[in-house]
């Protein structure tokens, strides 16, 4: 499906811009001061993937559940996350989302429903089932969505889950971003030549869809159907959406030089940037004008600054902290 | 003529070596011929054996070590590597009721000589899933051996040695240990499993340890001789079985004892030591044992959170000082530390 840029309000586009835009210089400013040693844990930035994380957070109502994996940030903020909880958890500090506990891996923000990150691969894809389960149990019209990289669907446990959802019949939504790369390894060395998650996905018996994840309004646009139908009962549905990691899998750097993405590939999926190609498109249809665009980005960027110095202003826990709440 | 190599050198070593000695070694695992290399640990090995010996595998951690197990019975020797001990939980059905319990339930028909190498994070916030020493798990199972070298030349040798042992072992490597230095000897070094090995001999106290905390005892234990305190550092290098005699002997000679575990405190290896010692030497003891070990507590991310987390040098030595109501000069020991205290050093920047 090719997203039409006028079918959705002006407002509408607008925000996801403004939102792939907020993840985008988040991560960037991240990256750029990472060297500072201040952001002292394991962090996966998913610069390049921003229009899966605003087109379906957006589509999403902040009472809708969400849980994801180690590339989180972006997931976190599209679902509405605290930034200056996010910012402070990544610095350690005790006004952070986890208060220290968890870092950039472990996010959390339950106020808008964000449920839960974690590190081990497809370890919150049964969760976001059980998050399901537990919607039906309730009778509201909740939707959990579950955000997980095309790795994960090698592990087992992503098809004990699905089965369970599809056989439960339960308001989930998996989204599946597939950027081609599990670390350093290609999908190449991971699933044979031509395999379709999605043929499988609709095999094991849900609505299954392939998008275009660097196109923001066809990722709302699929993700808004999706939930709607999942919010009338028809059960889970699974979308996945091609794009593209920009920087190193962990860490602020680019790692073009380790030579694991072709240069060729590399190049191709950099033109297609997400955000480069919906301004475009919003400046040609005089959505926006390039002044909108450098005021947003001078916004942001000061936003996100301020962020970054409330992350640093603020205290570390006491050390004592550390041992507080093993059990509930 | 001195031959040294870093840990993580030598464990790439002894690939190459267990490689080039049997045909039946293969090597696989996430990662394992990425530009990185695991650490370092398996660079060059694809290009010197091949694709059919040495590959890359799906994020499937439960199948693909029942795939090395199966394999196994037809007597290929596989080596699988994780980047982190946490990743392999999804494994443990396969290791404790397939690999652990195949060669005894069968009555003897068929063994399973499989090495998972595992390796334990520590430090710039590896935080609760990064950084489990769950070392006392996997002693736990009869039918697994666990090796947990210290030193580069135990890195190769126990590796080799694990390779060919005809049980499913699982090897731990400490990551601050990879820039580790060491002499390393050339060639198919083997070094035995379950024997300990004594690293610093004393008469006043034995300090058991393992892995990093060998390195810490050590560290104590050479600070302690100037102060007249002589501490014996037996480096347990095998977890399972674990080499009794030499723990034995040696605490017989002393009287006391001090066992530094890097796992967590309740259900460890170091109580396991603690109660075996007391079982057998209790009335010969000339004062209560003692242990250092992290608390019973997931590991916090923060960096604020993880000072004091982990015990040093320093406490190891006051433990001993006042298990014979001796000055320890710990906070001289602590003190000489410097840099920040979530890293091993220099080379260590993160984020992994
Ligand atoms: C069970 C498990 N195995 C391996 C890892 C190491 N690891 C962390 S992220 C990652 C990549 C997973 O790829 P994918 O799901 O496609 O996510 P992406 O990084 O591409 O966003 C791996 C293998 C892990 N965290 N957990
Ligand atoms: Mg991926």
């Amino acid at each position: 499906m090719i997203a039409d840029p006028q079918q959705h309000g002006v407002e509408q586009r607008k925000a996801l811009l403004y939102c792939m835009m907020r993840i985008r210089c988040v991560e960037e400013t991240i990256a750029a001061r990472y060297a500072d040693q201040k952001m002292r844990c394991p962090t996966h930035l998913c610069t390049g993937q921003e229009g899966v994380s605003a087109g379906v957070g957006c589509a999403l109502r902040s009472d809708d559940f969400a849980v994801s994996g180690h590339r989180a940030h972006g997931h976190y903020l599209g679902k509405g996350g605290d930034l200056r909880a996010m910012l402070a958890e990544i610095h350690g500090k005790v006004t952070g989302c986890c208060r220290g506990k968890g870092g950039s891996m472990h996010l959390v923000d339950r106020s808008v429903g964000f449920v839960g990150s974690t590190a081990i691969v497809g370890g919150t894809i049964p969760i976001g089932v059980g998050l399901g389960l537990s919607i039906q149990l309730r009778g509201t019209d909740q939707v959990s969505c579950v955000f997980f990289g095309e790795g994960a669907t090698e592990e087992g446990v992503f098809y004990e889950a699905v089965n369970f959802a599809v056989l439960r019949n339960l308001p989930v939504l998996f989204v599946c971003e597939n950027n081609l790369y599990s670390v350093y390894s290609p999908l190449a060395v991971r699933q044979p030549e031509g395999r379709s998650l999605c043929g499988i996905a609709g095999e094991m018996g849900m609505r299954a869809e392939r998008g275009y994840g660097n196109d923001v309004l066809e990722v709302y646009a699929k993700a808004q159907q999706a939930i709607l139908s999942i919010r009338e009962g028809t059960g889970p549905v699974f979308l996945e959406f091609a794009t593209y990691r920009h920087r190193e899998h962990c860490g602020p750097n680019l790692d073009d030089d380790l030579g694991y993405q072709p240069e060729d590939e590399r190049q191709l999926w950099l033109g297609r940037d997400p955000i480069s190609r919906f301004q475009r498109s919003l400046l040609v249809a005089k959505t926006i004008t390039d002044r909108d665009l450098d005021a947003m980005a001078v916004a942001l960027q000061r936003d996100v600054d301020e962020a970054f110095e409330f992350a640093e202003a603020s205290s570390f826990p006491e050390p004592t902290d550390a041992y507080e709440g093993v059990y509930a | 003529m001195s031959r040294v190599r870093t840990y993580a050198q030598a464990v790439n070593e002894g690939l190459h070596q267990a490689m080039e000695t049997d045909q039946d070694v293969i090597c696989y695992g996430l990662g394992t011929p990425d530009p990185k290399g695991v650490f370092g640990t398996t660079l060059g090995l694809q290009e010197r054996f091949g694709v059919q010996r040495v590959f890359d595998m799906p994020c499937s951690e439960n199948g693909m070590t029942g795939v090395a197990i199966g394999a196994a019975l037809n007597g290929i020797r596989p080596v699988v590597t994780h980047q982190r001990v946490d990743f392999f939980l999804l494994a443990m059905d396969q290791l404790v009721n397939n690999a652990a319990k195949w060669h005894y339930m069968f009555g003897g028909q068929g063994s399973v000589p499989i090495t998972i190498r595992l390796i334990i994070g520590r430090g710039w916030g590896q935080g609760p899933t990064h950084s489990q020493h769950l070392q006392a798990w996997f002693a736990h199972i009869p039918g697994l051996k666990v090796v947990m070298p210290t030193t580069p030349a135990d890195a190769k040798g126990l590796l080799i040695s694990s390779i060919f042992d005809d049980n499913p072992v699982v090897f731990l490597e400490h990551r601050w240990l990879h820039n580790a230095q060491g002499d390393v000897p050339e060639g198919d070094h083997r070094v035995p499993l379950g024997e300990a090995a004594t690293a610093r001999t004393g008469d006043d106290v034995s300090i058991v340890a393992m892995s990093h905390m060998t390195v810490e005892a050590i560290r104590a234990s050479d600070h302690l001789k100037a102060q007249g305190i002589g501490c014996e550092v037996i480096d347990l290098r095998t977890i399972s079985p674990l080499d009794w005699a030499t723990v034995l002997a040696s605490v017989r000679r002393t009287g006391r004892l001090l066992v530094a575990d890097t796992g967590s405190r309740s259900g460890g290896v170091g109580g396991e030591v603690v109660a075996r010692v007391a079982e057998e030497l209790g009335d010969v003891m000339k004062c209560r044992p003692r242990r250092i070990a992290l608390p019973d507590c997931p590991t916090p991310t923060s960096s604020a959170l993880t000072l004091g987390f982990y015990p040093r040098a320093a406490e190891i030595a006051q433990a001993v000082g006042s298990m014979l109501g001796l000055p320890s000069g710990a906070d001289a020991l602590e003190a000489q530390r410097s840099g920040p205290h979530d890293v091993p050093g220099e080379w260590f920047r993160g984020p992994f």
